[in-house]
């Protein structure tokens, strides 16, 4: 093995990859049945990087030699930068090596389009056939739904991978318009919708034949670039809730843009990474998922941002008085779950508890409720209660007074930087 | 008050429930070891473990709780905190005393205090999962030293022989000096005799010959997915908190 030349093609190629956020490796059900190599089930991440994102599989493209010339991408076409393509044995290797170390989850392999797409999806297909194959490895692979593939491609690549992904790029059809004019968004959809229809019908089979192959098992997912265009939250919002239901999907990843490129269809070069407005559309994308709440409680035409001060369950509680205070004793989870400071653990707890005894303000802090911000919309087993002629805006104004919120510190440490 | 020494095995645990049901003890006190120091007109039992006995009192336990209810116990001990023995016979005869299951009764304090430890014997297994960093030896044998907090290796089989069912591989720990060993058919305990090596986390000469190449790979690639634009130290140090530093390849 020339070792210089692979390293020097590992960090071209993970460097190349980094800006697709997807990390996940959970959902998937795969055993290690065969005495083989690996299982994919619940997901692990085997380290953290300096900005504090997960590594979890490894994360490559198989070139970045690239026909297209998307504004936001790092390897458009026109970009003067050093290009390289793995072997197919060069991937397999790196993955199984990596693997049985303990250093990943598998593998997420990407690609920039060489030739066309059935050219470089048939590669991406014949890595992760050949390690399923040839080396019997279970563990996780995610793969790159390329556009334009055919449907005979995206088919064996379902029977092969984990997870497939087709990335939006852009919240909206005007957005990657504008930023690359060589993409089409029906493109994107038209895999995602041939894939749904496949999973759900592989699904159908697999409940009645037991031994039909998996297909796809953790599903798929898709990620948006925010901040490059203007779209507001309620654009990516709205988007986002569209494909989780049209084409159930998995996750919807949020990339708060990196400038890296100069061009005057985007932000400066020296525009720092919108991270709260991320952090903020992540939590927003949990309440819809996990929380039971519809997108247009979270933002909507006449509420079209999210507010960066506060996380938005607050944000739609203070606007919501009126469905407060709640008997945490008596109420639904449902509407135990839309308390701010009451995650989803601390939820059922509460409900498992309140069986044997009523709670009160102590018990409710030792089972992980953040009561400085929970008290202004509960009652308990307790005679002290925060006042009730508080309005929204007082809430609002005494939780961001006594906690020291981690983005206004990280704020000013990314200003004094310029 | 009455003390109750006993060796520190869960079966001897559950000895001692037995003996305080049978002495009608009420206010005792949990302590491991060999301790013959004892004050005077305190009462001090030493409980010899009785497996009979442990399994009359396991078995009561099935009946009143259900089987993940039973393995939340046994995590709990294998925790190993000081004083929190005290909690898990509070538990248990909080169990014992009451009709119905009890075991999401987080109103109780004991109750809870189990489900704090047992979730942080949870996250403890977890990071050990993500952790670990094999190293491959001559023999092919693929070697990992850790230095957990708490004593989760024994619950770490189950993962670890399930995901590299075809390679042989050791995981130490350090701090309790004892390992696992996987051999391509079961697992088992072993100690190995560190006596002649200053660090027993370094096997550098034992080394397989393209282990240093992945190694070198590995730390690249970690370099390389970093974003420096979006620099967050404290988040990064949240997830790897430093004491685990000295055994991940791409931190050392």
């Amino acid at each position: 093995m020339d070792e210089a030349r692979i390293t020097e093609k590992l960090n071209i190629l993970a460097d190349a990859a980094k800006y697709d956020v997807s990390c996940a490796s959970s959902g998937s059900k795969r055993k290690n049945e065969n005495k083989g190599l690996g299982n994919a089930s619940n997901g692990i991440c085997h380290s953290y990087t300096e900005d504090g994102r997960c590594v979890s599989l490894l994360k490559i493209l198989l070139t970045n030699h690239c026909i297209f010339d998307c504004a936001y991408c790092v390897s458009r076409k026109t970009n003067d930068i050093k290009r390289a393509a793995f072997t197919v044995q060069e991937v397999v290797d790196l993955t199984i090596n990596f693997y049985r170390r303990n250093y990943i989850e598998g593998l997420f392999l990407s690609s920039g389009i060489f030739k066309d797409a059935d050219y470089t999806m048939e590669r991406l297909v014949r890595i992760a056939k050949k390690l399923r194959t040839e080396h019997k490895f279970n563990g996780y692979i995610h793969l790159k739904s390329i556009p334009g593939a055919s449907d005979e491609l995206m088919r064996e690549a379902g029977l092969y991978a984990d997870r497939l992904s087709v990335n939006l790029e852009m919240p909206t059809e005007a957005g990657l318009k504008l930023l690359a004019p060589d993409k089409n968004r029906q493109d994107m959809i038209d895999p995602m919708a041939f894939l749904n229809k496949e999973i759900i019908q592989r699904t159908e089979e697999k409940k009645l034949f037991k031994k039909a192959p998996m297909f796809a098992p953790a599903g798929q997912s898709t990620q948006v670039i925010i901040g490059a265009t203007p779209e507001n939250d309620n654009q990516i919002l709205q988007t986002a809730n569209y494909f989780y239901k049209t084409f159930n999907l998995k996750r919807v990843y949020y990339s708060g843009y990196v400038p890296v490129l100069v061009d005057k269809r985007l932000p400066a070069l020296n525009t720092s990474v919108p991270m709260v407005r991320e952090n903020r559309l992540y939590q927003a994308d949990w309440l819809l998922r996990f929380y039971g709440f519809k997108v247009d409680e979270i933002v909507n035409n006449n509420q079209p941002l999210l507010d960066l001060d506060i996380d938005p369950k607050l944000g739609w509680a203070i606007r919501n008085m009126q469905a407060f205070p709640i008997d945490i004793n008596k109420a639904d989870l449902q509407m135990i779950l839309r308390v701010p400071g009451i995650g989803m653990q601390s939820a059922q707890k509460i409900v498992s508890a309140r069986k044997f005894a009523k709670l009160n303000w102590d018990q409710l802090k030792k089972i992980g409720v953040a009561i400085n911000r929970a008290k202004y919309f509960i009652i308990c087993k307790s005679n002290e209660f925060e006042r009730r002629d508080l309005t929204g805006t007082n809430i609002k104004q005494f939780i961001l007074a006594e906690s020291k919120s981690k983005y206004l510190k990280n704020a000013t440490t990314q200003l004094s930087i310029f | 008050m009455t003390r109750l020494v006993y060796d520190g095995t869960f079966e001897g645990l559950l000895t001692a429930v037995f003996e305080i049901y049978e002495r009608k003890l009420t206010q005792v006190k949990m302590e491991r070891g060999e301790s013959y120091t004892s004050a005077m007109f305190e009462n001090l039992v030493k409980v010899m473990t009785d497996n009979i006995r442990a399994e009359r009192v396991l078995s009561g336990l099935r009946q009143k709780l259900s089987p993940n209810g039973v393995q939340r116990l046994y995590i709990a001990h294998l925790a190993g905190i000081e004083n929190d023995d005290d909690t898990i016979v509070g538990f248990i005869r909080y169990v014992f005393d009451t009709d119905q299951n009890i075991e999401d009764d987080y109103s109780n304090r004991y109750v809870l205090r189990v489900s704090e430890i047992v979730g942080m014997m949870r996250r403890e297994k977890h990071r050990m999962e993500a952790f670990v960093r094999f190293q491959k030896l001559k023999d092919e044998t693929f070697y990992s030293a850790i230095q957990p907090d708490f004593n989760v290796l024994p619950l770490l089989i189950k993962h670890f022989k399930n995901r590299y069912a075809d390679q042989k591989w050791i995981i130490y720990d350090i701090k309790r000096n004892y390992g696992l060993y996987y051999n391509l058919h079961d697992t088992e305990f072993i100690s190995l005799e560190f006596s002649s090596v200053k660090n027993p986390g370094n096997v550098v000469t034992a080394f397989n010959e393209d282990e240093e190449i992945y190694q070198h790979l590995w730390k690249n690639y970690f370099t390389s997915v970093n974003i420096p634009a979006r620099k967050n130290t404290k988040l990064h140090l949240r997830h790897i908190p430093k004491r685990y530093w000295k055994h991940l390849t791409e931190k050392i």
